[in-house]
């Protein structure tokens, strides 16, 4: 076979059988701007076009240029939604790139690449380089290595080359033709090498994912809260908060969206709360450090009883931290950012799904409770992305909850429960004055400390009550006879669900909870009902754990935490869920 | 007489405050521009100056230290139909608020910003203000400021501000005819006002105002800017009037997305097509 000449083989001709209720994964790795990036946007958009299930996320260094970057796809006849150690074909596009991840590398896992570049004995040579340039260009290298992969998981030739072209049309008739013809090479070798069983990995049958929707947790985000109404977004650039201002910045001229770039964080809070003072549903978009810098606005917006939606994607601390890595660590920071007394409602999607309805749904709660809503996300979050069937643009619609004014409105007039009908100006003959100092019920200034000042607390206390009854309830997944209660929020959701699928244990459930404060008052039911309450958090102390155990009195030891920047996988999940682990011993990630 | 914008109650500033005289002052501009009461809105942050809206019978979103400035260009975002006015002393907008005033000129958001500039700062007691002059001693100052004061006018015009200009509380008529011109204006506005602290400050009395300022007269053509930066740099005795104007510069709201084809409808009046969310959601796959 001609192919066979592209393959410089290992010497022997070791098969690398691959068995796996959850198809392949593959990893790519290399330099920034060495264009991993867009061969896994080819191989996802590819493969799903195709007929396979895919997921894809991403790991990367906090620099423009050089270090190494990796994306890890799973291709699969089920859907795959959660990140895994295992690596069944790991393409490192260099010797540094194979340095970094060459723990991982087990006598599973094909090693394939350009020799010249790889000192790896067991390389299965595909010299990407080369063949590119046989096409007029190295550049090509990442069109010949998307095309291998194709080729070795049985992907359609066609949807290959009707990619590539859709690609690279707007560069003009020739760069086409030169990737299809790199595209091509690419594909043959790979085949080749599934063909001699020298690679074999197969995801499996194809089904249809032609329909359904591929996006990434930031775009979830960003278009739940259109859904919701937003129509205006002030950001400050963070990593890994970027990606949702990014997408509505571009959605702004079709959504009819008032998007501003911010001079800091303190202007970008106070330019949303000026947004909803005359009538606008502002949504922030921020990470760590920048929402740190908001703190007085969310104040602020306590005391003015204003409505807001922050987008908080977390990355480690503290301070910058690790910029480009993921952990659940600002829980804590948002539940108390801000002097005062004032409540605020926090969500944590953990899905696409749920990204969606609780970003929409943000922009209702915020108005109709008048309340800082926070959405909280992180890096590893907001970076991944899988096909998915599940989101239903009618799930979410805007309600607005702004008053006519008459004459002689008082904005913060005292009501039963606390909630005064919210003016803006123009609408309506009334006036409507907000201030951040204690005020009476017009809005005015006071010091009347036993007399309106006092009563002011109490009516913004009262509205505690209503928030906290309103909180989502949590989602069970599993047996209702459960002893063993996993507890879970925001972006572990779908590696939990996989874990405990492979761990197929009858006795151990998993609560997730959509809505972590004010905590629903039905978690202290669920967590009474259990022997032992295990919870999984991708942070240092087990925040969630703790804000649970003070709201329902119900001690969680059990914590299986990991803090090194990087998600749980679903194997480490696995391997701690079946160890058991011992009080308060609190399993750590291996490298954190 | 009786101006609809009046708010009688008992006010927190000293007898013989130069905010008096500019609160007469902006009433008396808004009353003879005929606003209409719903349709303006005041921002603030805070300070003895922040609290001028708390004493006008006007819409008023008074914020927080330093960030008068982003909420104004947000509700201007929201609704660019509104007539907002920004209200505020040199501590808040030029200390606290610096980094806001330097970026909100390049926004260009059309909005009036009016500096009650005494200074000092008063509601904390008589510390050094970003305008303090050298030399003068405060509690905490106490050899004397050594810093150079910060000459907001100049600042602005190397920003290519909208629109910059110098009042006074002891000239009132011209003060106010240049408020006046500042909120017909499209596009940023700054009056910094001099004005006396009467209780914190001894030496920028009204008094010392009178003596050291003069008012720029007609030969001054506010459309150069190079003749505006001069001006600007003026200093003993200090320039009032109006010092440069640059119509031509894009309007922040007018540049967002839900305006820019001229439709002004705020944002709260405004649908989206059910079938919008559906075809971005349709797009990706």
């Amino acid at each position: 076979m001609a192919k066979k000449k592209a393959v410089g083989k290992t010497g022997k001709k070791t098969a690398k059988k691959i068995i796996s209720p959850h198809g392949v994964s593959i990893v790519l790795a290399g330099e920034a701007g060495q264009g991993i990036q867009s061969i896994e946007t080819l191989l996802v958009n590819v493969l799903k076009k195709d007929g396979f299930h895919v997921f894809a996320t991403k790991e990367y260094m906090s620099r423009v240029r050089g270090g190494v970057n990796s994306t890890q796809l799973r291709v699969s006849q089920e859907p795959v939604r959660s990140y895994v150690d295992r690596m069944d074909i790991f393409i490192p596009l260099d010797g540094a790139a194979f340095e970094r991840y060459k723990n991982k590398i087990t006598k599973e896992t094909a090693v394939i690449g350009d020799k010249t570049k790889l000192a790896y004995e067991k390389t299965i040579n595909i010299p990407f380089n080369r063949i590119a340039s046989e096409f007029g260009n190295a550049l090509f290298s990442n069109t010949v290595a998307a095309g291998a992969v194709c080729g070795i998981l049985g992907g359609s030739e066609e949807a290959l080359y009707d990619y590539v072209k859709s690609v690279f049309a707007r560069k003009g008739d020739e760069i086409v033709k030169s990737n299809i013809g790199a595209a091509k090479s690419g594909y043959e070798i790979g085949r080749g090498l599934k063909a001699e069983k020298i690679v074999d990995a197969g995801p499996g049958k194809k089904t249809s994912t032609k329909e359904s929707l591929l996006l990434a947790g930031a775009d979830a985000v960003a278009i739940g809260a259109l859904a919701g109404g937003c129509d205006a977004c002030f950001a400050y650039p963070m990593t890994p908060s970027t990606g949702v201002f990014t997408a509505m910045a571009g959605y702004a001229s079709k959504a009819g969206i008032a998007v501003e770039q911010v001079e800091d964080e303190i202007g970008v809070i106070n330019m949303a709360l000026g947004a909803w003072y005359a009538g606008g549903r502002a949504l922030v978009s921020t990470s760590g450090g920048g929402f740190a810098l908001m703190t007085e606005g969310i104040s602020l917006a306590g005391i003015i009883e204003s409505p807001v939606v922050v987008h908080l994607a977390q990355r480690p601390g503290p301070a910058t931290g690790l910029p480009t890595r993921t952990e659940q660590g600002d829980l804590n920071l948002a539940l108390y950012a801000g002097h005062g007394v004032f409540p605020r409602i926090i969500l944590a999607p953990g899905d696409t799904k749920q990204a969606f309805e609780l970003s929409a749904g943000a922009f209702n709660l915020a108005d109709k409770y008048q309340v800082p809503v926070f959405v909280m996300t992180d890096q590893y979050f907001v970076d991944t992305y899988y096909d998915t069937v599940d989101i239903d643009a009618s799930k979410a619609e805007p309600v607005r909850h702004i008053t006519e004014t008459k004459e002689g409105y008082k904005r913060y007039a005292l009501t039963k429960d606390g909630f005064s009908p919210r003016g803006i100006p123009s609408f309506g003959s009334g006036l409507v004055c907000a201030d951040s100092d204690e005020h009476d019920e017009s809005g005015r200034i006071t010091e009347d400390l036993d007399g309106i000042s006092k009563k002011m607390k109490d009516k913004r206390f009262k509205k505690f009550d209503a928030v906290k009854k309103a909180a989502l309830p949590p989602v069970l997944t599993g047996p209702k006879n459960y002893t063993r209660l996993v507890v879970g929020w925001g972006s572990v959701y779908n590696t939990v669900i996989e874990a405990l699928g492979l761990l197929g244990d009858r006795n151990t459930a998993f609560l997730f909870f959509p809505q972590v404060y004010p905590v629903p008052i039905a978690a202290k039911k669920y967590l009474e009902k259990a022997k032992t309450v295990i919870a999984v958090e991708n942070n240092q102390t087990g925040q969630f754990a703790d804000l649970l155990s003070a709201d329902t009195g119900i001690n969680i030891s059990q914590r299986i935490l990991k803090y090194n920047g990087m998600p749980f996988s679903v194997e480490e999940l696995v391997r701690a869920l079946v160890k058991k682990p011992g009080k308060a011993a609190g399993k750590r990630g291996k490298n954190g | 007489m009786d101006n609809i914008f009046d708010y009688k109650t008992d006010t927190a500033w000293c007898p013989g405050c130069g905010n008096f005289g500019l609160r007469k002052i902006v009433m008396s501009a808004l009353a003879e521009l005929e606003i209409k009461k719903e349709s303006l809105v005041f921002v603030s942050g805070i300070g003895q100056a922040a609290k001028a809206p708390q004493y006008l019978d006007v819409n008023y979103f008074n914020g927080l230290h330093g960030r008068s400035l982003p909420p104004a260009a947000g509700i201007k975002a929201a609704n660019p139909n509104l007539t907002v006015v920004v209200e505020s002393g040199d501590g808040d907008m030029y200390g606290e608020g610096g980094n806001h005033f330097i970026h909100a000129i390049r926004r260009n958001p059309d909005i009036t910003v009016i500096v009650h500039d005494n200074m000092v700062y008063g509601l904390t007691k008589g510390q050094a203000s970003p305008t303090t002059r050298k030399g003068m001693k405060t509690p905490i100052q106490v050899n004397g400021v050594f810093e150079e004061p910060i000459n907001p006018l100049a600042l602005a015009i190397s920003l290519d501000a909208s629109f910059v200009a110098r009042g006074s509380v002891g000239e009132m008529e011209k003060t106010k005819e240049i408020i006046k011109a500042a909120i017909k204006h499209r596009g940023f506005s700054l009056v910094d006002v001099f004005q006396a602290c009467v209780t914190f400050n001894k030496l920028n009395t009204h008094k010392w105002f009178k003596e050291n300022t003069y008012v720029i007269d007609e030969s001054h053509n506010p459309r150069d800017r190079q003749a505006a930066f001069s001006k600007a740099l003026e200093s003993s005795p200090w320039p009032l009037g109006v010092f440069y104007i640059n119509e031509n510069k894009p309007v922040f709201e007018e540049e967002l997305a839900p305006y820019a084809s001229g439709d002004r409808k705020p944002l709260y009046m405004r649908a989206r097509g059910e079938g919008l969310i559906k075809e971005l959601l349709s797009a990706k796959k």
